[in-house]
């Protein structure tokens, strides 16, 4: 029976190895053509002979990087901020005041949530034309300061865990719906509120149909994602700076969720186990 | 008599002022266009001029004039059953055996959810270097093993299974969503079933299963929402393998080798912002929303998401 165990032990442990492996490949695989030379990259080495750091340098110098992150800061940076501002009163409204129609309005959420964006993109692409905005990325970020679908229902399933005593109690002692929503309810909140904001921050440094749609014309407004859709060589694709490129466009992500790494994990069990 | 955000009226303002951002998004980037979709889907517009009303003129193209239309269907319908399945089943396999480690737990997670991160055109492009058909690692690793690889991302046949296992190899969100869902399992169901003799398999199948069946659930929505929209890995994938120095979304590299991974939402994109077809595309979206919507309300009926309030 312990012998059973041990050998049920090391089975488990190496699957779980070779599993852990087999989705990390591809990115160490990634990593190490991006130090390689165009021509070693079009050979079957694995290991890069001599480490060319400069490939780095070099992506720089070949795209508008710089704007290209500048533009993905900004798309990102605001639509979190403005998500942030727009959706905890909403999500408050649905989780915390009690009124008819709150169920339903929720259902709407979750209609929202669900909607492909490439419906409604014929209208919104006129709509915003008629603004004169297309070209820029004003078209997605400003939809987030009326709130965002899925970051209104992650952020009521977080304030639904938070007892309503304490909303009551604050209540008690004075203060008023906004006050308990911000003194009571966003302090406690406060893992759920990043989760959702690195899910929003997430979502839009890599939207691609989005920018793809307003500002594909127009390369001096194109964020990371499209930029990077659109890197190639003057000849022929050349690999080691693409991968250069992918690294850094991967880069602030993978940092953000090892920074963050539980506040992610509980975000995404959220989305899904408490539903 | 009661102050005034006691009284029913003044709840009333409280709870609009509370959902007004909504109430003006959810109007403007949800109602509006959807209604206006609908509107476009009966006319002739190319932007410049005013919309004309040519009645099902649109429908009919689609249904039955567009041959182009029918294999970005086809596409689609292919990635929502397949990458549906395989998802959900993937997800579910890693989590298992993940849930089943003593140690390292935190470890394996997170490498199996890294990938998940990746941006979508980043993950495309690492995906079509590793497969590619001369020179990638993996038909280097396949010559080794003394197999032909095939040339994935450049032939009709094996597009798409590429574009499988790239979507397999983001599946970290739904499988830490199982995960979860597997710890949540009452391990003493498990103890009991199998003092009573049940085998592995039937404990999965009769314990296992049942108890996470509404995450189960969600993974199968989530995932078939998520091929319904299936754009950006298709088109950036087609783009790249064809060598072209071709803008992305442009017409000639579109659904690179042969239309095989041309999808449905791609051909949204092409006729209606290339081509500047308004109308087709708004028929289009119509026919994608009717999908998407069958699809949301089977899910809240089968769900009942948050109808009753966690206490």
């Amino acid at each position: 029976m312990n012998r059973h165990r041990t050998l049920h032990w090391i089975a488990v442990h190496s699957l779980g190895l070779a599993l852990g492996a087999m989705f990390l490949l591809p990115l160490v695989f990634v990593l190490l053509t991006a130090f390689m030379s165009d021509e070693q990259a079009l050979t079957a080495e694995l290991w890069p002979r001599d480490w060319r750091w400069e490939n780095f340098a070099e992506v720089f110098v070949r795209a508008p990087m710089l704007s290209y992150l500048g533009n993905s800061l900004l798309y990102s940076g605001l639509a979190t901020a403005f998500m942030l501002v727009s959706s905890v009163p909403v999500a408050y409204a649905l989780s915390k005041l009690r009124w008819r129609g709150r169920n339903a309005a929720f259902l709407l959420v979750i209609a929202a949530m669900m909607l492909p964006p490439q419906v409604t993109a014929v209208p919104l692409y006129i709509l915003w034309a008629r603004f004169e905005l297309t070209g820029s990325l004003w078209p997605l970020i400003i939809p987030h300061l009326f709130g965002d679908a899925f970051s209104i229902f992650l952020l009521r399933q977080f304030f639904l865990t938070i007892p309503r005593s304490y909303v009551d109690a604050a209540k008690v002692d004075g203060c008023g719906e906004l006050g308990a929503m911000l003194r009571v309810v966003v302090p406690m909140a406060r893992p759920g509120i990043a989760a959702a904001a690195m899910f929003c921050f997430l979502y839009t440094w890599n939207d691609f149909f989005g920018p793809l749609l307003y500002t594909g014309e127009n390369e001096s407004s194109w964020p990371l994602s499209v930029g990077l859709a659109s890197f190639r060589g003057m000849h022929h694709v050349e690999w080691n700076l693409t991968m250069a490129a992918t690294v850094l466009v991967m880069l602030p992500v993978v940092v953000l969720f090892l920074v963050a790494q539980r506040a992610f994990v509980r975000g995404i069990t959220f989305t899904g186990v408490k539903g | 008599m009661a102050p005034p955000g006691r009284s029913p009226f003044g709840r009333r303002l409280r709870v609009l002022a509370f959902m007004a951002p909504w109430i003006v998004g959810f109007t403007a980037f949800f109602a509006y266009p959807l209604l206006a979709t609908g509107y476009f889907s009966f006319t002739s517009y190319d932007l410049l001029g005013e919309p004309a009303w040519v009645g099902l003129r649109n429908y009919a193209y689609l249904f039955a004039g567009d041959p182009v239309v029918r294999i970005a269907a086809a596409n689609t319908v292919w990635l929502v059953v397949v990458l549906t399945v395989l998802r959900v089943v993937f997800a579910l396999g890693v989590a298992s055996v993940i849930a089943r480690l003593r140690r390292g737990v935190g470890l394996v997670r997170t490498l199996c959810y890294l990938p998940a991160l990746a941006p979508p055109v980043a993950a495309t492009l690492a995906f079509v270097f590793l497969f590619n058909p001369g020179t990638g690692p993996v038909n280097g690793f396949l010559r080794v093993l003394g197999v032909d690889g095939p040339l994935w991302f450049n032939d009709p046949a094996w597009a798409k299974p590429a574009l499988t296992l790239l979507t397999l190899w983001g599946c970290g969100e739904l499988m830490i969503i199982l995960l979860a869902a597997l710890l949540d399992v009452p391990a003493e169901l498990h103890e009991a079933a199998a003092l009573d003799g049940a085998g592995a398999w039937r404990r999965f199948r009769h314990i296992t299963i049942p108890s996470i069946a509404p995450v189960l659930l969600f993974g199968v929505v989530n995932s078939v929402i998520f091929s319904l929209q299936y754009f950006t890995q298709a088109v950036v994938a087609g783009a790249v393998a064809s060598g072209q120095a071709e803008v992305v979304g442009s017409s000639k590299v579109l659904g690179f080798p042969d239309n095989s991974t041309l999808t449905f939402p791609a051909w949204l994109y092409q006729q209606g912002f290339h081509y500047y077809n308004m109308g087709y595309a708004s028929a289009m979206a119509v026919l994608l929303f009717a999908f998407s919507l069958g699809f949301t309300i089977w899910l809240i009926r089968r769900m009942r998401i948050g109808v009753e309030e966690a206490a």
